[in-house]
């Protein structure tokens, strides 16, 4: 936090200046939330009501059948669980690939050890849009068009996750690994009872991170999948609002179901989240 | 027999360092190696413009002609445009934000979560919501006289702009969360150092605020970039490329060769595009770190 320059105000001039701040601050938090408020507002309006002008910001008689439409016949329910489904299993990927990674490239000594810690770096390079042309081909030879396995596989390992693990294991104390080691243990023993706890913030700012470029995916569920039961959150929401405008309010309240889980996650997580974030940003 | 069974600890140390890395590795190059080499095979060959016909080997030919149409330049210049029209706008925003929230006052949490809330919405819920409010009939942009004709995404000049809003919108809280960190980082005896010398605010921002913070937003600016040049999401919900291709970003463009809506896919095509987005951001990647190790050196 910023220090108040340590010169002699007033109380009234020092009031004024926290009024100031207030003012600046309510005005910039009304700007940024608008449109989510807005689509909260319009979820629970009758698209007459939302064409009507002036626009109603404050609903009076909130209409909630729009969430049991995006809900039921808007298919919000099964992209939910699509998205559930393949959200996890590319986060538990990638978190279990890293800390094998990890492990081997902080613990273990075998040859080519530098040049395979380069390559793993060298796909930080290469943004996924660059292999799309031959992942469709592969996805398809392999016969996992439209399936979840398709959704899914070609994000189980980063490059990022397994260097952040890898430095997160550096920290342990090289005395823990030998005492353990005259403890009879072995590694995959240290690997789970020692080293993983004590990476833990490393790991949870991982998750977090893994999970929400997961449940953000737009260009590869959309290549990878045609079938409507295969379809994510992200993909079924640009369905849902290709529907008329009479149904205006739906497509709404499918943007405000969208939101709620990853908003929740968030404020759970959200600590670790800023780790993830910055931990190649703000250092020393 | 110690040095034997020393030789055979480090055989097994190896096997399992490899057995750890097998998975990843894997994943590695069957959906990033081997993709992205393919890419200048498939760029070499010529797709038919029926499917079922065979392809034909050009060579070059194929990157020269792709690389020097209009169509390319076109789409390079749209993605340029509009990285510059997103990078710029959301740092100045985001750094608002964090200067505003920076500050010792009760119920500053409040505006924190408020200011980082973008970050729950994905490209495509942004994408949905701004695409209604902009649309004529139920969207409130036209209410607040904002209504040109053609409407504003179906508007040649005005439907790159409408989509940078939308892409700075649903980054800020990402932009936000970045550059208060940064903020943090500041000691905050610098701070009380300039007011002691007489700094008043405006000088604190410019002498201390922007010089310490200068790596968190070099960082933003090319992480920004980078995910400029990668924008597709936003593009394919309000716009589709649209109108007159005034859209059509590189990924995009990436993204039209491999659906078969309109005609044959053509990887060849796509390939040699994809090889571009590469350079683009290897290109950036690269300035990133020649910048950060230079900033690394000069702190020592």
């Amino acid at each position: 936090m910023r220090a108040e320059p340590k010169r002699w105000e007033s109380p009234s001039v020092r009031r004024l200046r926290k009024a100031g701040s207030y003012t600046i601050l309510t005005v910039l938090a009304v700007v940024v939330l608008f449109p989510i408020y807005i689509t909260v507002v319009n979820s629970l309006l009758r698209p007459v009501d939302i064409a009507s002008r002036p626009p109603t910001f404050f609903p009076t008689h909130p209409h909630w059948s729009s969430y049991a439409d995006a809900w039921n016949g808007g298919h919000m329910a099964k992209y939910l669980l699509n998205s559930f489904i393949v959200t996890i299993a590319i986060t538990a990927g990638q978190v279990v690939t890293a800390i094998f990674a990890g492990y081997a490239f902080a613990f273990l000594e075998f040859p080519f050890k530098r040049t395979l810690f380069v390559v793993f770096l060298a796909t930080l390079m290469v943004p996924f849009e660059v292999t799309v042309v031959t992942n469709l081909d592969t996805v398809n030879a392999l016969g996992w068009y439209d399936t979840y396995q398709g959704l899914a596989v070609p994000f189980l390992a980063t490059g990022f996750g397994a260097f952040l693990v890898r430095q997160a294991f550096l920290q342990v104390p090289r005395d823990l690994s030998d005492a353990a080691a005259l403890d009879g243990y072995g590694h995959w023993r240290f690997m789970i009872r020692v080293a993983v706890p004590l990476a833990r913030p490393a790991i949870a700012a991982l998750t977090v991170f893994g999970f929400l470029g997961a449940w953000n995916q737009y260009l590869w569920p959309l290549l990878a999948t045609k079938d409507d039961r295969l379809r994510t959150v992200q993909i079924g929401l640009k369905q849902l609002r290709a529907t008329s405008l009479d149904a205006v309010n739906v497509t709404f309240a499918g943007a405000v179901i969208a939101v709620i889980p990853i908003a929740i996650i968030l404020l759970l997580f959200q600590k670790h989240l800023v780790r993830g974030l910055t931990a190649g940003a703000v250092k020393g | 027999m110690v040095t034997n069974s020393r030789a055979q600890r480090r055989r097994r140390e190896a096997s399992l360092g490899y057995l750890l890395l097998l998975p990843a590795v894997t994943v590695f190059a069957v959906f990033i190696f081997y993709p992205f080499l393919r890419n200048f095979q498939l760029g070499f060959y010529l797709n038919p413009p029926f499917p079922n016909l065979p392809k034909r080997w050009v060579g070059f030919d194929q990157y020269r002609d792709i690389l020097g149409s209009d169509s390319f330049v076109d789409s390079l210049k749209t993605t340029i445009a509009f990285a510059f029209l997103t990078v710029p706008a959301g740092i100045a925003l985001g750094m608002a934000l964090a200067v505003a929230a920076n500050r010792k006052l009760k119920g500053i949490g409040i505006y924190r979560t408020i200011f980082s809330s973008t970050v729950a919405t994905s490209v495509a819920v942004a994408a949905v919501i701004f695409s209604m409010l902009f649309n004529p009939i139920v969207g409130l942009l036209p209410w607040l006289g904002v209504n040109p004709t053609p409407p504003i995404i179906e508007n040649p000049d005005l439907a790159l702009g409408a989509v940078a809003l939308v892409t700075v919108w649903q980054t800020l809280g990402l932009t936000f969360i970045l550059l208060s960190a940064g903020l943090q980082a500041i000691p905050e005896d610098l701070y009380e150092a300039a007011a002691l010398d007489g700094a008043g605010a405006t000088t604190r921002f410019w002498r201390v605020t922007l010089p310490m913070l200068s790596p968190t937003l070099f960082f933003a600016v090319v992480i920004g970039s980078i995910h400029a040049f990668q924008s597709f999401g936003q593009i394919d919900i309000i716009t589709n490329g649209g109108p007159f291709k005034r859209t059509n970003v590189l990924t995009y463009s990436i993204y039209s060769e491999l659906t078969t809506a309109n005609h044959a896919a053509n990887p060849g095509k796509a390939a040699v595009l994809a090889i571009a987005l590469f350079v683009i951001t290897l290109g950036l990647t690269l300035i990133q770190m020649r910048v950060l190790e230079r900033r690394v050196h000069y702190a020592r």
